[in-house]
């Protein structure tokens, strides 16, 4: 089982196109749009701000929340049900889990850090693109972190290792894993890393070394789109 | 609310002059975007000064209600987003997202909108189900019109899932439109001191006396009302409202 | 010998390299992590020689001591008033921070401040936990009248107010108005609503173009041509 050429004609270390934009809720202090293919996802920051409810209160640094959602008419198939589910939950608790690193809090005692993630269009890679957006959007909000998080997914499809599997290829006949994964560029430090399907430990080494360079590449992305926003 | 700044406010607007500069019978810039989301068999992005609305059409099958076995269902959500402005909340739809649902389920259903009856695939067991559903992406104000307007073109972009074994293809639209006969245009009218206002920003709305939503079609048939706000209105005041709708209901059916 | 990456008055977004080798010194808004001098938020690079300095793009307001600010009045204590001060934070203003005059206790204190009133007042204090106390005791701190409240970005108000005031006062002579500018970022307008319109659009243009060079006389045009035609001026 031989996957020679990919569905949609990409390389294997290639990504879907991107298009980052910073600013784009105005309500909010801080935003970003990022779509890789058909993936879109909008993130605003509100804050710092009063936290609620007290009882999460922290006296010695603020508290950073991350709230994924899909919009109703955003998957294939069926109609998304609007509120949370056990899975946007976990999303969400995995995306504060890959900004927390950078992020610094410590000005903020019992404040919150709120980051709300609304994705009008899906086409897997979803959280990818809710973290690369969530990372513009608190840039952009001016909050203090030392690096951005750039994010995007590696795998394995047939017998090839490659870079953002798309719908198609993580439903493949052939079988597929799928690994999002996130970093802090400067550092190649890992915030985010998932896994499901078959691998080997030595193919996971080859999935984990192609996906940085990338990485690295969607961290420019990011920062191009947030001095867009003053030119 | 302050009262003195309130008192300041419809001061200006008796002037006809709005805080942003607008007249009062004025709407902002409004852009309509088709089809803005693949996954959807229908969407429409409005944006409207820095309001920005999306709408997403997706259709299942599903059984009819019972008293109505022949005919297709429409069901209409709205989501407050915490996203898009501050002052939202998580957790279930506020009643302030339940009304704005239900007014534009109202214009469009009640209208006929849509031929519910082509909507039966085989009485008493399948039909289909059209969801409607109103996403925010900045919301500065006047969501119910918006949504109403972005519903309305959503649901003429639609197209029918193709079918596969008896069973949608989401993947491939088909050229099938949804048995659309008629465009409702909802506008809202509010009411600030003795002024009659339409597309009001989100500020503005926080000082807002009473509010009257008209639902008109293209012969300025009304299809549906709501009367909203704290504050009663007089029998004169309800049809300069009503005027004015309907007025302003021929601009919006142009950008169509 | 040290590398300066970036150019001075440029836009750097964290993560951004600036300087590389120990020539250089990091401040607010940078960090230094080995021979690299990288930024940590989104801001205006001002090199002071040695120094790489930043200027804050955005970010909210954190209160800090002998800031005059507004305040919006939100809740009535038992002996003082509670406000919202456009930040993470609420700052309290305590009864014999409220008035020259002694307040009796159990006084309706509705008569001196009431909810949703708009009020500019001195912070006094902040505590590590940011527990923010206010006074309206001294010159200009007041109960404002009925206006207009702008919110723009806390670190576009020196560009609002400008050198010596000169900024605010450009706006106030083209208009007319009467304008106070917190350093919350709250900024209170008050004039004919036309003249008002002006000066709030006026005040929003600088909030979004403060990285502009050129921004004063941006500003005067700005204000020239959308000029509010008055009774009195000649055609």
């Amino acid at each position: 089982m031989s996957y020679t050429k990919r569905n949609d004609g990409r390389k294997f270390e290639e990504t879907r196109p991107i298009e980052a934009k910073a600013g784009v809720i105005k309500n909010a202090d801080g935003s970003g749009f990022f779509k890789i293919g058909k993936t879109s996802a909008y993130a605003a920051v509100y804050g710092p701000k009063e936290l609620f409810p007290r009882s999460q209160h922290n006296p010695r640094k603020g508290l950073l929340r991350c709230n994924y959602n899909m919009m109703p008419f955003s998957g294939s198939g069926d109609r998304v049900r609007p509120g949370p589910n056990r899975r946007s939950k976990e999303i969400s608790l995995v995306t504060q889990k890959a900004l927390l690193p950078v992020v610094n809090l410590e000005g903020f005692p019992n404040a919150v850090i709120e980051v709300f993630i609304e994705l009008p269009q899906t086409d897997a890679g979803s959280r990818c693109a809710g973290i690369c957006a969530a990372s513009i959007a608190l840039a952009d909000a001016g909050i203090t972190m030392k690096d951005m998080v750039a994010s995007v997914s590696c795998g394995k499809v047939g017998d090839k290792v490659l870079i953002d599997l798309d719908y198609s290829e993580e439903s493949h006949e052939d079988g597929a894993v799928d690994i999002p994964v996130a970093m802090i560029p400067s550092t190649e430090e890992i915030t985010l890393l998932q896994l499901d399907g078959f691998i080997t430990k030595d193919e996971l080494k080859k999935a984990i070394q192609m996906v940085k360079p990338v990485l690295k590449n969607i961290a420019e992305i990011q920062r191009k789109a947030l001095k867009e926003k003053y030119k | 609310m302050n009262k003195d700044f309130k008192n300041h406010i419809v001061k200006a607007l008796s002037k006809n002059v709005r805080l942003d500069g607008r007249k009062n019978d004025e709407f902002r810039k409004i852009t309509i975007e088709k089809n803005v989301t693949c996954n959807a068999e229908g969407s429409a992005k409005v944006t409207c000064g820095d309001s920005e609305v999306i709408v997403g059409v997706k259709m299942a099958m599903g059984t009819p209600y019972p008293d109505k076995p022949d005919e297709g269902v429409l069901m209409t959500g709205a989501e407050l987003h915490q996203m898009s402005n501050p002052d939202f909340e998580g957790g279930p739809p506020s009643i302030v997202a339940i009304e704005i649902a239900r007014v534009i389920d109202r214009g469009i259903r009640e209208s006929g909108t849509i031929d519910t009856k082509k909507l039966c695939i085989k009485e008493g067991e399948e039909v289909w189900m059209v969801c409607l559903d109103i996403s925010p992406i900045n919301m500065d104000g006047n969501l119910m019109d918006l949504g109403a307007l972005a519903g309305i073109i959503a649901l003429k972009e639609a197209k029918f899932p193709e079918m596969k074994d008896g069973k949608p293809d989401y993947k491939t639209l088909s050229k099938n439109p949804l048995p659309i006969s008629k465009t409702p245009i909802e506008v809202t009218v509010s009411k600030i001191g003795d002024s009659f206002l339409v597309d009001l920003t989100y500020e503005e709305e926080k000082f807002v006396d009473a509010r009257l939503t008209v639902a008109v079609l293209k012969d300025d048939t009304i299809c549906a009302m709501q009367k909203g706000g704290d504050s009663p209105l007089t029998e004169d005041e309800i049809f300069k409202m009503v005027e004015l709708a309907i007025k302003k209901s021929k601009e919006l059916r142009k950008l169509i | 010998m040290g590398k300066l990456l970036v150019k001075d008055k440029e836009i750097v977004v964290p993560g951004d390299v600036i300087a590389e080798g120990m020539d250089f010194l990091p401040s607010f808004g940078t960090y230094r992590t080995g021979e690299k001098i990288i930024a940590n938020r989104t801001s205006l690079l001002s090199i002071d020689g040695k120094v790489i300095k930043t200027i804050p793009l955005a970010g909210r307001y954190l209160p800090k001591r002998n800031d005059v600010i507004i305040g919006r009045v939100f809740d009535i204590l038992m002996s003082g008033w509670r406000m919202d001060i456009n930040s993470a934070y609420s700052a309290v203003l305590m009864l014999q921070e409220a008035s020259f005059k002694y307040i009796q206790k159990g006084a309706d204190l509705t008569k001196f401040f009431a909810i949703d009133d708009y009020v500019v007042v001195k912070i006094t204090n902040v505590t590590s936990q940011r527990l923010v106390d206010v006074t309206v005791k001294g010159p200009g701190l007041r109960r404002l009248e009925a206006g207009r409240i702008v919110k723009v970005s806390t670190h576009k108000v020196p560009r609002i107010i400008g050198k010596q005031g000169s900024m605010v006062s450009t706006i106030k002579d083209a208009t007319g108005c009467r304008i106070t500018v917190g350093q919350n970022g709250v900024v209170w307008v008050q004039g004919e609503p036309e003249q008002e319109v002006l000066a709030v659009n006026a005040i929003k243009k600088i909030d979004e173009n403060s990285h502009h060079s050129g921004l004063t006389d941006e500003i005067k045009k700005f204000l020239d041509s959308n000029k509010v035609k008055t009774k009195g001026d000649k055609k």
